[in-house]
């Protein structure tokens, strides 16, 4: 199964985030970039379902020339290549662009033979949390989509509905892809072509090893310059949350503390009286 | 929120390894009412003790930085958080391999055990290292790793278990109060605290805290690369946190060091990577902490493969994975010496940044001696924040050197290696003449100094084999024999030697006697005119300085010392004047000197003057002004290289013309340009002048030198009391001259030592004075006039008797040395008549 999975190249955030003059943009300076980190499990589940299934996988990014750092650490972990969509100006890229983009490069490499089964993306981007590429995507590429799936595995032969009721489907090639849903885990059953938008918390992302990261250093990287934003990105501006602030009390110091202490978990519930 | 003391004895800031140190050693000396204050959190407030790979290797070519290493490792042990691992710095070429056989001499010199080893004693202790790699190593048992957070822990809350501290983190140094150019209060997030003295121990963040003060920390945040790998089976087959050899893999610049089932891979190959110390993230908004920058792959990939070359079996696994990987920040600075001591800007803002956790211990003692009673047990005069002059401190400066410096971490240094950015700083006013000459220039403190001039080249054929020119290239590097070639020729005729880089300062009003007089070992009370040369004490009757002294004036002393160590000097002084009657002027930059010596000294300058400069009409020792042509100079009958001549002073921008007119005078003589090369080595050792640095430090007395007069003047100065004390004592070592009796290596090349190396006995066991330190060269170089190879080192008094016979190492091999002086007489001219003539 030879899989796509895109990603994003996204400020490395854990600390207090602070927005650029303009107001439109995450304040970077200071900041290390990464993939988000839904995308992080997006290419582990890749990884392990190509292995499984002595597939590929690829990735590509729309961004600056440096985002070629996020391709080559997807490739050390395991993915094949890469495919950077290049342009300065990301924020002139709407997720309707975006997914067109992608789409065309599905449907290019369709055209010079190589298929992409599945495409998988984060579900929504750390830095500007649009949920909407993954989506359109689809719409564009006439495939079935799903969000929200943190676990994924092959199967053979894959239908539509409940692959327990109906047995096996059509008979094609697919996966079964899990997802934590309103009311408890979501299972599907998907055949391929498909587009999966992938939620954080199924795997864990492996590190690089070493030479991993020495094949990276030397992994096939595709590059195109992106086409002209068509209907741009809508987003106005950004606004900071108001900080929340914590405060700490300190109940006591020894077995003096004892008697406070019992009266907060009782309080929150964690015992009763 | 919690409040802070309203006063403090001295605010200490930061609370990494140094400033942890610092207030322990504080309150040992009997220190109270310390504060401490961090703006980030306890324990690890996140500087870059919190990241520190805290490994030490105990040998270091500077002996400053091994004795401070040894005290750290010494204080670690004590409390309990040394875990020694042994360590190799391997070497994959023999290039590396002769650099190793130098850190052996060095290693010898400071006394601390070490061997060379093949590859294959290297992969019986790390068996996973490929010994195909490497060509040997440098194999150090007492390598060991510390746990700097808990050991600085541990002495701070001792210290405020003490009662004489009072802690607070999360609390942000906002501004420091300076009046009449000395400390009075410092302002934090949680209150004023009224002091006279801020300690700044904040590491990369030093600059900006100094800067509140108006006052220059010249160090600047740089990144060295780190990641960590694992898990290893072979690191995790063993317990504990440090079971195999750390291994220094020298050639590509970076090291592996288990850490429990991990491997840490440190890199100082990479790109500089400098930081502003103002744009350092906050904790807020720091991924992991301040100093734990986001890690740059690219800058480290090549490290990668050569690890991988080293360590194959380990770092080939694939389930060996790249867990951590920070562009850690540390604090480097132009010369690479950490910056310690009260800043000669502002009075009470004292420093202690630039310090690695090998150093941090030995500095946090060190400091605490200077701030108690004025001088650290252990000499630590390279680290003086006072040495830099203006333009040291600059951000441009400091900014070019570190760039330049950063891949000399590992890197192979010849003693004699120049600078080659932030160049052209400083020019004599006869610059361009010496370029015309072909001056080979040196720098030292900005200055661009001629150390020899290749239009000199034809006096090498001229005094042919006794240029003693020199064939091993680690020993001609930086070296000519145009600088020996010129020496003679100075003996047999005159010199010209551009002595611009002087340090010159008056000291001058009603109490500029009194002044001078209780600051330097000799009687100062002299007639006008005289020339002074004498030692600067400390308290402790080692030396701070030594320099010359004329007296112009009733009321007026003109102070002339080196370049290197002139702006300490300067403090020194300003430091102990009385409140009132005396002034310090810096006049460096108001006179250039230019030193005219030889045998035709006279003849040439009699044509340029009607004064009278006959021996007995310009007697030696003395200084006045004379008339030569149009041009008033000040002309001292003194001499650094032990020949007939004069130092002439004036200023500036009637250099050249001086210069013009002395040459064109001396063409019938035969003078020529003399560089730095002959002034500062071959003329000085020859007549064992000793030099601030090499033989002079705060840990020689004036004994041990050599350097005691018949008499002691009555009148108090610093340090006389230890002075007194000292001259009713055996001395612990002498300082003597040794000739080097056969120079002939194995391979039968012939080789020349360049200083550093140890002195041993005749049958190579090692000589220990009464220090407990073992001799070694404090300085070395060419006696062309006699034909040999000097070398000057501390002995053990049973030692320093003439003609004993003893060996010097040099790069592992064996050379026969011969004692040729134990009491300062000159090899060359030993009744001065030279001078005298």
């Amino acid at each position: 199964m030879d899989i796509l999975v895109c990603i994003k190249r996204v400020p490395d955030i854990s600390g207090r985030i602070t927005l650029d003059d303009s107001a439109t943009d995450i304040d970077d300076r200071s900041l290390g970039h990464t993939m988000s980190a839904h995308e992080e499990c997006a290419v582990e589940l890749a990884i392990q379902t190509a292995a499984d299934t002595s597939g590929s996988v690829t990735v590509l990014t729309l961004g600056p020339a440096e985002a070629v750092e996020q391709l080559r650490a997807a490739v050390a972990v395991g993915a094949k290549d890469g495919i950077l969509i290049e342009t300065d100006d990301l924020s002139a890229f709407g997720p309707e662009d975006i997914a067109s983009i992608i789409g065309d490069i599905v449907r290019d490499r369709a055209e010079q033979g190589q298929t992409f089964d599945l495409v998988l993306l984060g579900n929504d981007a750390a830095d500007t949390g649009d949920f909407q590429v993954g989506i359109r995507l689809a719409y564009d590429l006439d495939y079935p989509v799903l969000t929200g799936i943190s676990t994924l595995h092959a199967v053979e032969g894959a239908g539509a509905g409940d692959a327990g009721a109906g047995g096996p489907g059509s008979g094609g090639p697919g996966v079964e892809a899990r997802g934590i849903g309103p009311s408890g885990t979501e299972i599907f059953s998907l055949e391929l072509p498909a587009v999966i938008a992938v939620q954080e918390g199924g795997v864990d992302p492996r590190y690089p090893s070493i030479t991993g990261r020495m094949k990276a250093k030397k992994a096939r990287i595709t590059e195109y310059d992106a086409p002209e934003p068509g209907t741009g990105n809508p987003r106005i501006g950004l606004e900071l949350p108001p900080e929340t602030t914590s405060s700490v009390t300190i109940l006591g110091e020894g077995p003096d503390a004892a008697p406070a202490l019992v009266d907060i978990l009782e309080e929150i519930g964690v015992i009763r009286s | 929120m919690a409040s802070i003391p309203t006063h403090a004895s001295v605010v200490v800031v930061g609370a990494g390894i140094v400033g942890n140190s610092l207030v322990h050693h504080l309150a040992k000396l009997g220190w109270t009412d310390i504060v401490q204050v961090d703006k980030g959190p306890l324990p690890n407030p996140g500087g870059s003790t919190g990241h520190a790979s805290n490994f030490i290797f105990p040998v270091d070519h500077s002996r400053e930085i091994t004795d401070l290493t040894a005290d750290s490792v010494r204080q670690y042990k004590e409390l309990g958080v040394f875990t020694e691992s042994g360590g190799f710095e391997v070497a994959r070429t023999p290039e590396r391999m002769q650099e190793l056989r130098r850190r052996m001499a060095s290693a010898r010199a400071w006394g601390i055990e070490s061997h060379l080893v093949t590859p294959e004693e290297v992969v019986e202790k790390v068996p996973f290292l490929d010994p195909e790699v490497i060509v040997g190593a440098f194999w150090s048992p007492g390598v060991g790793v510390v746990d700097s957070v808990g050991a600085g822990t541990m002495m701070r809350e001792g210290a405020q278990e003490s009662g004489a501290l009072t802690v607070s983190a999360n609390t942000e140094v906002t501004g420091i109060d300076v009046e009449d150019g000395q400390v009075v209060r410092v302002h934090t997030n949680k209150g004023t605290i009224e002091t006279d003295k801020i300690l700044v121990a904040c590491g990369v963040w030093s600059p900006r805290i100094a800067a509140m003060a108006g006052a220059a920390i010249p160090l600047t945040p740089a990144v060295h690369q780190m990641i960590s790998v694992g898990p290893v089976p072979q690191l995790a087959e063993r317990p504990g946190e440090i079971s195999f050899p750390i291994v220094r893999d020298m050639d590509t610049y970076c090291y592996e060091r288990q850490h429990g089932s991990d491997m840490e891979i440190g890199s100082y190959a990479h790109r500089a990577i400098l930081h502003e110390p103002d744009e350092i993230p906050s904790i807020e908004a720091a991924k992991l902490s301040p100093t734990e920058m986001p890690f740059t792959d690219d800058d480290f990939d090549p490290q990668l493969e050569q690890a991988l070359e080293l360590m194959p079996d380990v770092l080939s696994n694939p389930d060996v994975e790249i867990r951590y990987a920070i562009n850690g920040l540390l604090s480097l600075t132009p010369d690479g010496a950490p910056i310690l001591g009260e800043s000669p800007q502002v009075k009470g803002l004292w420093s202690a940044a630039a310090v690695w956790v090998k150093e941090g211990p030995g500095v946090g003692r060190a400091v605490a001696e200077w701030m108690t009673h004025g001088c650290p047990e252990i000499d630590v005069q390279n680290a003086d924040i006072a040495r830099f002059h203006p333009h040291q401190r600059t951000r441009e400066h400091v900014r070019a050197r570190t760039s330049e410096a950063f891949i000399k971490t590992y890197g192979i240094v010849h003693p004699g290696e120049q600078w080659t950015s932030d160049r052209n700083v400083r020019l004599s006013p006869m610059h361009s003449r010496q370029k015309e000459l072909g001056a080979e220039f040196f720098e030292v403190a900005g200055w661009e100094r001629p150390q020899w001039y290749s239009s000199n080249a034809k006096l090498v054929e001229e005094f042919g084999e006794r240029v003693m020119d020199r064939s091993a290239e680690w020993d001609s590097r930086w070296w000519s024999p145009i600088i020996n070639a010129e020496h003679l020729a100075m003996r047999e005729r005159a010199g010209l030697v551009d002595l611009s880089s002087f340090v010159i300062f008056d000291v001058f009003g009603p109490a500029a006697l009194d002044a001078v007089q209780s600051i330097v070992l000799a009687q100062m009370d002299v007639t006008i005119g005289r020339v002074v040369y004498t030692p600067v004490l400390d308290e402790t009757g080692g030396f701070r300085s030594d320099l010359t002294i004329m007296r112009l004036a009733h009321d007026r002393f003109r102070v002339v010392t080196g370049a290197a160590h002139g702006m300490v000097d300067v403090k020194w002084f300003a430091d102990r004047l009385p409140e009132t009657g005396a002034q310090i002027a810096d006049l460096t930059s108001s006179f250039t000197t230019i030193g005219l010596w030889g045998p035709r000294a006279r003849d040439i300058l009699s044509q340029v003057t009607t004064a009278d400069i006959s021996h007995e009409g310009f007697k030696f020792g003395t200084a006045r002004t004379i008339e030569i042509g149009s041009l008033t100079v000040l002309a001292s009958r003194i001499s650094y290289v032990g020949d007939l001549g004069w130092e002439l002073y004036i200023p500036m921008e009637s250099g050249l013309r001086l210069w013009d007119m002395l040459t064109e005078a001396g063409q019938s003589h035969g003078l020529v340009p003399v560089g730095l090369g002959v002034y500062g080595t071959t003329g000085r050792i020859e007549k064992g002048y000793r030099a601030f640095g090499a033989e002079l430090d705060s840990e020689r007395t004036v004994i041990e030198v050599g350097m005691a007069r018949p008499k002691v003047k009555s009148q108090n100065f610093v340090g006389r009391d230890a002075h007194l004390r000292h001259r009713e004592e055996d001395p612990k070592a002498v300082l003597c001259s040794l000739t080097v009796d056969d120079l002939t290596s194995s391979t039968g090349e012939k080789r020349y030592m360049l200083g550093g190396e140890p002195i041993v006995s005749a049958n190579g066991d090692p000589l220990v004075d009464g220090h407990g330190h073992n001799p070694y060269v404090t300085s070395a170089g060419s006696a062309p006039s006699l034909g040999k190879h000097i070398l000057m080192a501390f002995l053990p008094p049973a030692e320093a008797v003439l003609g004993n016979q003893l060996q010097v190492v040099y790069m592992e091999e064996f050379y026969p040395v011969t004692v040729a002086s134990v009491d300062a007489t000159p090899l060359f001219d030993p009744t001065n008549e030279c001078i005298r003539r």
